[in-house]
């Protein structure tokens, strides 16, 4: 589904990504671990075609087709979804609103014709359910006033309402409360199928303990350094990172 | 897929969709302007002695102020200077016969409000809503009268309102908007051919909403309509105004006078949306919007409220203001204004309290785009007797791209220890971070910056009439398409 082949990216004049390696298939379950300012948001924000960042090498294929040359929207219309670190607020733009205009811009997209305000309340109201999510919120302006755990359970919500095939979640798990990260779990778990792949950005081992990666990639400064198994975080959770920092210079 | 540079090159060629223009003939006046001119006027309209007197007053108080200072020079925006001799005064859509119906209406000016979306055949009348449709000069065709008539309500053109209702014209025209006023309102009372009058009485509720739609068909003509509402003791009325023009190289002038006047415990609820004619990307042509619009709330508790979406004209120039002469009475502003390419508006409210616990609230958003200018002017000043008053004022600015500008003028004067000021005012421009954030969930640039600007506008378009809220929203975004590259 996604293959990273070199992949080098700059924000103004700093290079942050030095040779990003990295192959996704559809169904599986991927983590991305590394330390703070490995790039790691980076890698996101470059796969979901933020502006800001400027491609210097390398190639992205999605679904056999050249990733970079789509824009922002045109991704998130053909599959890919980002649930963002730090989720923004829209002042005044209803959430209700926002995420019915951003199905049917997908639903669009496709061919398919537009969901009415009915139907797409009851599919949210289903969806808001399996996260715990109070209703209250698809009134308020997006995002605006949200707890911080709110803020990433609204994310994950969003997910589930668009149903996306290349989910990347950047570190949703920070800032929720253990019962809620059960439920975010659950809800992404939900999310779960042979035609989708997941790609897990987290610092911990807590939430991968409910969402079990097929592999785990550590990021040190711009580049995966090492892959594994789901076992290779409960190593890191061990050990830090240094330890495969040193590895990394030592075969190199 | 087209590329993000190519969707913006095809939005920003795509045209202002009322530009058309109506082939009609016309019975028009010479160009210029004299007493002659408005002895012609008052006598194409058969007006009674005492009008014809009240116009030519105003006319040489105009001539005086035209030659010892000319137009007002403290207003934010830049013009070629306005050549009044250069402009047809009088243009009406000449008549093939007395007009007894709507069915006698000339089909191609019933045509014309159709395209814009005004139906005034009988059968497809806006459902709930009576519509007064002034076309170049005069008032074309007046729908619902004679239903509102049965309730003692009076909705009509203001020519017809001088023959048939001189009292009320004669106590009230001038009392809140004398025609000593401003440069462009003494031009507007000597000059002035139509608009609407509505009068409802004690204790009614007007049970529609009252509209009247304004159309500039005739080159080189200006529109000089003048608005007269007058709300009885507990009476409650809500009026919406709209207006367009087609598209011509050379500026228009507009310059209306409204003037409310609320008794006791009377509310009048006024909502324009201004579309004219903004000029072309370039900045070529467009309508000047030089506009007096004032309510006295004369009676106890009672209230005005003003809404405006201005998304028109290539010069707007209006203050919608209120007098809170009444105890109690509340008066509010609710704004937007948006300038896009070489738009310019400068726009606000003048509140004056003089009753005791008066209370006014001033809402403005001002969007920026392209090269366009916003400057927010607004007055709130508390007399001395204005015990217990309270404003409450917020004003925000959005930018969207780097050339454009927003301009911030309050002036506040209190008179009296005990009123509460409270103000606040932001100046943001549309997040790249927002942006990014809808266009990761699929929708487009053009979709998300309208939907960024509605939010913006959330408290502003919350106050409109349902229907009309629609419009606005879908206004906002034609007249952004193209804002960014
Ligand atoms: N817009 C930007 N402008 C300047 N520097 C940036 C920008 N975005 C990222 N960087 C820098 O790039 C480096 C990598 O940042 P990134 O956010 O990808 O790290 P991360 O691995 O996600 O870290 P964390 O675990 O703290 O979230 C950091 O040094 C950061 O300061
Ligand atoms: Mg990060």
């Amino acid at each position: 589904m996604l293959e990273i082949k070199n992949l080098h990216a700059k924000v103004d004049s700093f290079e942050i990504l030095k040779g990003v390696d990295l192959e996704v298939n559809a169904g599986e379950v991927h983590s991305i671990m590394g330390p703070n300012a490995s790039g790691k948001s980076t890698l996101a924000q470059v796969l979901t075609g933020r502006e800001t960042y400027k491609v210097t090498a390398g190639e992205i294929l999605y679904e056999g087709k050249n990733l970079l040359d789509m824009t922002p929207e045109v991704r998130a219309c053909e599959g890919v979804f980002m649930a963002f670190q730090y989720p923004v607020e829209i002042p005044g733009v209803g959430s209700a609103y926002f995420l019915k205009a951003a199905l049917n811009a997908i639903r669009k997209h496709h061919g398919i014709e537009e969901i009415d305000a009915m139907d797409f309340l009851a599919l949210a109201k289903e969806k808001m359910k399996l996260l715990n999510i109070d209703e209250k919120l698809l009134n308020r302006s997006i995002n605006e006033g949200f707890s911080g755990g709110e803020k990433k359970r609204n994310e994950i919500f969003q997910m589930a309402i668009l149903e996306p095939k290349l989910c990347i979640m950047d570190e949703t798990d920070s800032g929720l409360d253990i019962d809620a990260m059960k439920v975010v779990a659950k809800g992404v778990n939900a999310l779960r199928s042979p035609e989708r792949a997941i790609i897990i950005i987290t610092h911990y081992q807590r939430l991968l303990k409910y969402i079990v990666p097929d592999f785990v990639h550590v990021l040190v400064d711009g580049r995966i350094v090492k892959s594994g198994g789901k076992d290779l975080a409960l190593e890191l959770e061990d050990k830090g990172y240094a330890w495969v920092e040193e590895e990394a210079v030592k075969s190199k | 897929m087209t590329t993000d540079t190519k969707t913006i090159k095809t939005l920003v060629d795509k045209e202002y969709k009322y530009g058309f223009v109506t082939e009609i003939e016309a019975d028009s006046i010479p160009r210029g302007l004299n007493e002659e001119t408005i002895h012609m006027i008052s006598a194409k309209k058969n007006e009674p002695e005492w009008m014809l007197k009240w116009r030519l007053k105003a006319y040489r108080h105009w001539a005086k102020m035209k030659k010892e200072k000319g137009e007002p020079k403290w207003v934010n925006v830049k013009y070629p200077s306005i050549d009044y001799q250069d402009i047809i005064y009088y243009s009406a859509p000449k008549p093939k016969k007395e007009l007894k119906s709507l069915d006698e209406v000339d089909p191609d000016i019933l045509k014309t409000f159709e395209k814009l979306g005004i139906p005034l055949e009988e059968q497809k009348k806006l459902s709930g809503v009576a519509v007064d449709a002034v076309f170049d000069s005069v008032s074309v065709a007046t729908t619902f009268k004679e239903k509102l008539a049965e309730m003692g309500i009076i909705f009509c053109s203001f020519s017809e309102a001088v023959l048939n209702h001189p009292d009320l014209i004669q106590k009230y025209m001038g009392s809140v908007v004398p025609y000593t006023d401003n440069f462009f309102a003494t031009l507007n009372s000597a000059v002035f051919t139509d608009g609407s009058f509505c009068y409802i009485p004690e204790g009614v509720r007007c049970p529609m909403e009252l509209s009247t739609y304004f159309r500039i068909n005739a080159e080189s003509t200006g529109q000089f309509e003048r608005t007269l509402i007058i709300a009885e003791p507990g009476s409650t009325v809500s009026y919406l105004e709209g207006c367009t023009a087609p598209m011509r190289d050379k500026n228009q002038l507009h310059a209306a006078v409204v003037e409310l006047i609320a008794l006791d415990d009377a509310t009048i609820k006024y909502s324009t949306i201004q579309n004219w004619y903004p000029g072309d990307k370039d900045g070529k042509g467009g309508i000047y919007n030089f506009v007096t619009k004032r309510g006295k709330c004369l009676g106890r508790n009672s209230h005005i409220s003003w809404t405006q979406v201005e998304t028109g004209s290539a010069i707007t120039w209006k203050y919608p203001g209120c007098i809170l002469q009444g105890d109690n009475s509340i008066g509010e502003f609710y704004s937007v204004a948006l300038t896009n390419n070489h738009q310019q508006a400068d726009t606000g409210t003048k509140m004056i309290h003089i009753g005791k616990n008066t209370r006014s609230t001033i809402i403005s958003k001002g969007i920026s785009a392209g090269y366009g200018q916003n400057t927010y002017r607004g007055m709130v000043k508390i007399l001395k007797g204005a015990t217990g008053a309270r404003n409450y004022t917020q004003c925000d600015s959005l930018l969207i791209g780097d050339k454009c500008g927003a301009h911030t003028f309050p002036y506040i004067e209190v008179k009296n220890p005990t009123a509460q000021m409270e103000h606040e005012a932001s100046t943001t421009r549309i997040g790249e971070d927002q942006m990014f954030y809808c266009k990761q969930r699929g929708i487009s640039t053009e979709d998300a910056i309208s939907l960024i600007v509605s939010g913006f506008c959330k408290k502003v378009f919350r106050e409109l009439p349902m229907e009309f809220a629609v419009e606005a929203q879908r206004l906002l975004s034609v007249s952004l398409e193209g804002s960014v590259g």
